[in-house]
């Protein structure tokens, strides 16, 4: 626990003094939802139906961008090595790498939810926290796993996405079927929803949790 | 875990087909620097992340400090610095940060007067407050030593630590590795620089396609006969 908080500390330091990753997820995610939702042109009345949809593609492709440039970190100066070096268990580098992707997913949210809202006129913010983080931790735990299998290999901006796509799949399709019913019918109605999204999470978080090692190490 | 620092029998490792070092015999006694020369892609720095536990051999066995690398590698990990072809720095930290993150992974014991005391020793106590990214090549090779250092190991590993470094670095590291080697540490050091490291050396051994092709006292023969064995190793194996 004291090895993640200090990798957690560390990236969220190089974080604050840079912040190349959240201005780079930032423009990224300003731009897919102006481009998305002028793209639909919708009516107040098609407008909440849309929302899902822009909400989830954008948060996907802008938390590949966040955690991407997380394990850049480790590679620009093999500091990558420093830290396998250490008597520290890989699985302390995971969870420290990933609550540091989630605290950028989470920003990069706080500034995505309230754009769709205000474009799309529905009000997310207020009703979708809970379905938020479930599935941000869900992203993040399979994200961070094969982010540190993308920055190990050379075409590396292609491998992420072809690897964490397909997985996502069933995460993204709950996510955007859970956003509709809470629209629709408020927290209860996702209720089987948020179920199977909380299941992907425990899955996601123990899978990588326990495959970090073979990850990370030659 | 009592037993000489690094006992390496028929070591081996490949990438995707291609062998990089076929069967390497090597044993570094407590308090011995050991210098590994070697042409590029002999192998050196593929038996020095073997050696680092970064790397799992495909063949052989390893033995470090009488305990099987295989088990227990946080313990041996604690035992071991090793400062790569790169710093292993973060360079958006200064590296007063880095080496306080790196303290805080292993543990070190009063961290922030030890830190003092390596940037002292490093020459870097005026710049340890600034980005690593500001440093000159000669100041990111000292703070990988310092960072090596850190946590007071038994074996040292270190690859090419006089490469981009000016005449006056390569004289200040030279005394560095011989005050380890006084105060006991052992190190293993690979370089192509006969020169620079045959005076801090107390055994040489020539790695060359994959093994060790010839060893030799450090201290007995000068840098002309060991660049002569060099060269007729690597000529006769071309």
């Amino acid at each position: 626990m004291r090895d993640a908080l200090a990798i957690l500390a560390k990236d969220l330091r190089i974080e604050w003094r840079t912040r190349e990753g959240i201005s780079s997820v930032f423009v990224l995610g300003v731009l897919l939802v102006v481009v998305l939702t002028m793209a639909h042109d919708p009516s107040p009345e098609t407008a909440p139906t849309l929302a899902p949809g822009v909400l989830w593609a954008a948060f996907v492709l802008t938390g590949m961008l966040g955690v991407q440039r997380g394990f850049l970190l480790e590679r620009e100066n093999d500091c990558l090595a420093g830290l396998l070096g250490a008597p520290v268990d890989p699985a302390a580098i995971y969870a420290g790498k990933l609550a540091a992707n989630v605290v950028l997913l989470a920003v990069m949210q706080a500034v995505v939810v309230p754009l769709v809202g205000l474009f799309l006129h529905v009000d997310l913010a207020a009703r979708l926290p809970a379905l938020l983080l479930v599935c941000l931790l869900g992203f993040a735990s399979l994200a961070t796993l094969f982010g540190a299998l993308a920055a190990r290999v050379r075409a590396r901006e292609v491998m992420l996405p072809l690897l964490l796509l397909p997985l996502l799949v069933p995460l993204l399709i709950g996510a955007v079927q859970a956003t509709r019913a809470v629209l629709v019918g408020g927290l209860a109605g996702a209720s089987g929803g948020l179920g199977v999204l909380a299941a992907f999470d425990v899955i996601f978080g123990v899978a990588g949790w326990l495959l970090f090692a073979y990850v990370v190490r030659d | 875990m009592i037993g000489p620092p690094i006992r390496a029998e028929r070591l081996a490792r490949g990438f995707g087909g291609v062998r990089v070092l076929t069967g390497v015999d090597l044993t570094v006694a407590a308090g011995e620097v050991v210098v590994l020369l070697g042409p590029n892609g002999a192998g050196k720095t593929t038996l020095l992340r073997i050696l680092a536990l970064l790397l799992a051999p495909t063949g052989g066995r390893l033995v470090l400090f009488g305990t099987d690398a295989t088990r227990a590698p946080a313990a041996l990990r604690r035992r071991i610095g090793y400062a790569g072809h790169e710093i292993s720095c973060y360079p958006d930290l200064s590296g007063a940060e880095n080496l306080a993150f790196y303290a805080q992974l292993f543990g070190v014991a009063e961290p922030a007067a030890r830190i003092a005391r390596l940037l002292a020793w490093a020459g870097l106590d005026g710049a340890g407050r600034r980005p690593v990214r500001t440093y000159s090549r000669g100041m990111s090779q000292r703070l990988a030593l310092a960072r090596a250092l850190l946590h007071e190991p038994d074996l040292l590993l270190l690859d090419e630590p006089f490469s981009g470094l000016d005449p006056d670095a390569v004289e200040g590291l030279q005394q560095q590795l011989l005050e380890l080697r006084a105060a006991g540490h052992s190190i293993v050091l690979a370089t192509h620089d006969v020169d620079r490291a045959a005076p801090v050396a107390s055994r040489i051994a020539i790695l060359h396609r994959g093994r060790i092709a010839w060893a030799g006292d450090g201290r007995a023969d000068d840098a002309a006969v060991i660049v002569a064995a060099y060269r007729t190793i690597v000529a006769e194996r071309a």
